[in-house]
Parts: C-alpha cells; structure tokens; sequence
C-alpha cells in the first residue's frame, strides 16, 4: 500500500516522458506565429488545460451521479479527486490565459463571455470544495457534494450560452469564430501536431494526478482508521 | 396502503403539497418576521446602490433592471436560507421527513412556499421602486419576467438550502454555493427586464424570455430529482 504498484509507476513515467517531449514540441518544433511572436507558445499550454478542466468537472458529475445510484465510496473519492485536479487546471487556464492576453489584447482580464463563464465555473467548484469542508458525516458528505456536482456541471453550459449571447472577442481558433475576435490565428500543420500532442500529454497528466490523488485519499483513510484502533486500544 | 385511482393519487399529491404551503404562510402570517425582514433588507440594497452607483436620471434607466433583480437574488438567499434553516431548529423537518408523504411533494412544497415569499415582497416593492426610479415597473410582461425569474431562483435555492442546512457555516453557505448556478438566471432576468422598460420588441426580448423559461425547466426537474438524495436518511 506504501508504495505505488507498478502499472501506476510506469504510468508515471509515461506521463514524464510525454510532458518534456511535448516541452520539447512547443519550444523548438512548433514555428513562430508571425504576428503575436513567442507568446502565442502559450497556447499548447492553455487550450489542453481549459479543456481537460471541463473533462475533470465532467467526471465529478459522472461520478457524482453513479454515487447517488450505487452508493460506492471510491465514486465519491474520485469525485473529489477529479474536482481538486480540474482547479488546478482552471488556475493553468486563467493564468497562462492572462499571460497571453496582455501582449495579445493589451489587457490582463477582459469582461468577455468565455472568460466571465470559466470563472464562474471555478467559482462553483471552489464553493463544491467548501461544502464538502463543511460537513462531517462522510456519507452525508458524499451525497450532498454528488447532488451539487451534478447541479454545477448542469449549469456552465446554460451560463456558456446565456454570456455568448453578448458579443465575445475571444477568438475561436477550432470552429467557427466571431468577426469582432482578436488574436486569432491560421494553425499549420505543425502548430496542429503539437496541439494534438500537448492533448495527449495533458490526459496522461490528469489520469496520472487522478491516481494519485484517490491513492492519497485512500492512504488518508487508512490513517484515520489506524488512529480510531490505537486509541481505541 | 390501498391502491387508488390515479386521478385519486394526483389530488392526494396536490393537496399534501398546498397543505406544506399554508402551514409556512400560516406560520409566517402568525410571527410576520420573515417577510418583514425580507421587504426591508429589499429597500435597503435599493438605497444602497442608489447611494453607491450615483443614479441620475439617464443612468437610472440603464440599471434599474439590474438594482431590482441584485435586490430580489440578495433578498431571496434571506427567505431561503430561514424557511430550512428553521425547519431543522426546530425539529419539524424529522416529523415532516416521518410523515406518510412523497419526499417530492415535500420539496414542492417548501419551493412554492418560498417562491410565493418572494412574489410577495416583488408586491410590496415593485410600486415603491416604480415610484422612487420614475419607471413604469408594473407592465404585464414586467410582472411575466418577475414570476419566471423568481420560479428558477425558489427551485435551485430550495435544494441548495437544503444541503446547507446540516453545514457547519451554513449561513454563509447558501449565497455561495447558490450565485454561481443563478448567473444565467441573473443574465436573463435583467435582460428582460431591461428590455421590457426600454420598450423593446418581441423579437429582442424572446430569446431571454426562452432563457427564463428554459432554465426554469431544467432546474426545476433536476431539483426534484436530487432532492431525495438529499433527505435520504
């Protein structure tokens, strides 16, 4: 139990491996971008981590649903395994965003649609984690955060839609994109290679930190449970 | 208990949902502290951004729409988080928890009772706002975007109120787990709003209206369905 078994080692491993070589594709395989230069690298970073966020928060959904069905513990500890990991991207995606957008829109934050709605999302998994700090009985504890997991997740695409609304001039590289977006950009081919590989890099990178984190969660309890008998003793 | 005819079953539904009503509007005619508190606490946010955002005429028009539903949501969270609250304190949520009914018309009936506190202080307060910002508040649409806004709101704070209730913060609990999940509801009521005291046309207001109404739908089945998960011990 103290250590890893070995398919999560190699799993690690892996992840390393495709993390440097994807460092390695953004720096020196992927062309310059002629008119926003070296920062537009920041991208290969950004894209991947704002996506994966939405796949993380989509797996505390999931997982938060197949609890209130199955009443499982290990759903709810994945749940909360994949909120905390999917923050941890937003704060990559927000920031690596501001970074951008500086040079790019000559601000660090803009009141745009895209923008106001990722926060907002962050905001409802800041405020899953604080529930859940806020309850003690464990199985309490898991169905309240299933039911506010699932009832989040319901409402980022209704607040995505009601913001785009409004006009953005965030651009939209893959897909269609507004007239009034700035910073937009044609990919090559290249800059396409590296996208998908930063993709595959960051999913080895979440499954990997899901891992962990249920591995930690699970070793949390088993302290716990070691400390009732000791005292118990 | 005996099968009955379905027809039988619905009015039985019905009138075990109108009875959780009358009992928190008949406990609430008796003491009158909440509603008092809630028309109040609506009028001082008004002042307060009067005083805040410097309201001349022109501005006036341009925000009213947003002072009075800012005013409704913060008012709101004041009758949501008492008609559970006070459930809990007094022990009264176990005897209705006890009682032979289904779990959703509970819920149903607690979402109505605190929609209709809320409709109750848009009464008291839509006349004085209409008169304090010289503004034709009490048009029928107005009143429609009134009703819709305020439905969602009652739904998805009901089931969240719910949660807190057993959280160790709970007073400061509810506003944060509750704006986040209201932003589109905010987005479009203010938009109708708005456009209703601009006189805009049917065509610009629809779509906030759609918005109204489609959140609504989705907030309210999801609300019913989870909050048995909520009340399940």
């Amino acid at each position: 139990m103290s250590k890893a078994s070995r398919p999560v080692q190699i799993l690690n491993l892996v992840t390393a491996v495709l993390m440097l070589a994807m460092l390695y594709l953004v720096f020196f395989y992927a062309p310059l971008e002629k008119t926003m230069g070296e920062v537009q690298r920041i991208f290969y970073v950004h894209v991947p981590s704002a996506w994966l966020s939405f796949v993380a928060f989509g797996v505390t959904a999931v997982c938060g649903g197949l609890y209130l069905w199955l009443k499982r513990p290990m759903l709810d500890i994945v749940a909360n395994a994949s909120v905390e990991i999917g923050l941890v991207f937003t704060v990559m995606t927000l920031a690596s965003g501001s970074i951008w957008a500086y040079p790019a829109w000559n601000t660090w934050w803009t009141w745009d649609p895209r923008l106001t709605t990722y926060t907002i999302m962050a905001l409802i998994y800041v405020a899953y984690v604080m529930l859940r700090q806020g309850l003690d009985d464990p199985q309490r504890r898991a169905r309240f955060a299933s039911v506010y997991g699932i009832i989040g997740f319901i409402s980022v695409p209704i607040t995505f839609m009601s913001i785009r609304w409004w006009r953005t001039i965030h651009p939209v590289v893959i897909g269609g994109s507004a007239e009034s977006a700035q910073g937009k950009f044609a990919m090559t081919d290249p800059m396409v290679v590296t996208l998908l590989f930063a993709n595959l890099a960051f999913i080895f990178l979440f499954v990997s930190l899901l891992i962990s984190r249920v591995r930690l969660a699970q070793l949390g309890e088993r302290v716990e449970q070691l400390k009732a008998r000791l005292l118990a003793a | 208990m005996r099968p009955s005819p379905p027809a039988n079953r619905v009015s039985h539904y019905l009138r075990v949902v109108a009875a959780i009503i009358w009992k928190d509007l008949a406990s609430e005619l008796r003491s009158r502290e909440l509603l008092s508190a809630m028309v109040v606490f609506a009028l001082l946010v008004t002042l307060i951004f009067n005083f805040a955002l410097e309201l001349d005429r022109s501005a006036r028009q341009n925000v009213a729409a947003g002072v009075l539903w800012v005013a409704t949501l913060f008012t709101g969270t004041l009758g949501l988080n008492r008609s559970l609250a006070q459930e809990k304190d007094r022990g009264s949520l176990d005897g209705l928890l006890l009682a032979p009914i289904d779990r959703s018309a509970l819920y149903f009936g607690k979402a109505v009772g605190n929609w209709l506190f809320i409709l109750i202080v848009e009464v008291i307060i839509l006349p004085i706002f209409t008169i304090l910002f010289n503004l034709p508040l009490l048009l029928p649409l107005q009143l429609l975007v009134v009703l819709l806004g305020s439905l969602g709101y009652a739904a998805v704070g009901t089931l969240l109120a719910s949660l807190v209730i057993h959280s160790r913060a709970r007073d400061v609990m509810l506003p944060i787990l509750l704006f986040p999940v209201t932003v589109p509801l905010l987005i479009a009521a203010v938009r109708a709003s708005g456009g209703v005291l601009a006189g805009a046309s049917w065509a610009e207001l629809s779509p906030w209206f759609n918005l109204l109404i489609g959140y609504d739908v989705i907030f309210v089945a999801a609300a019913f369905m989870l909050f048995e998960f909520v009340v399940e011990e």
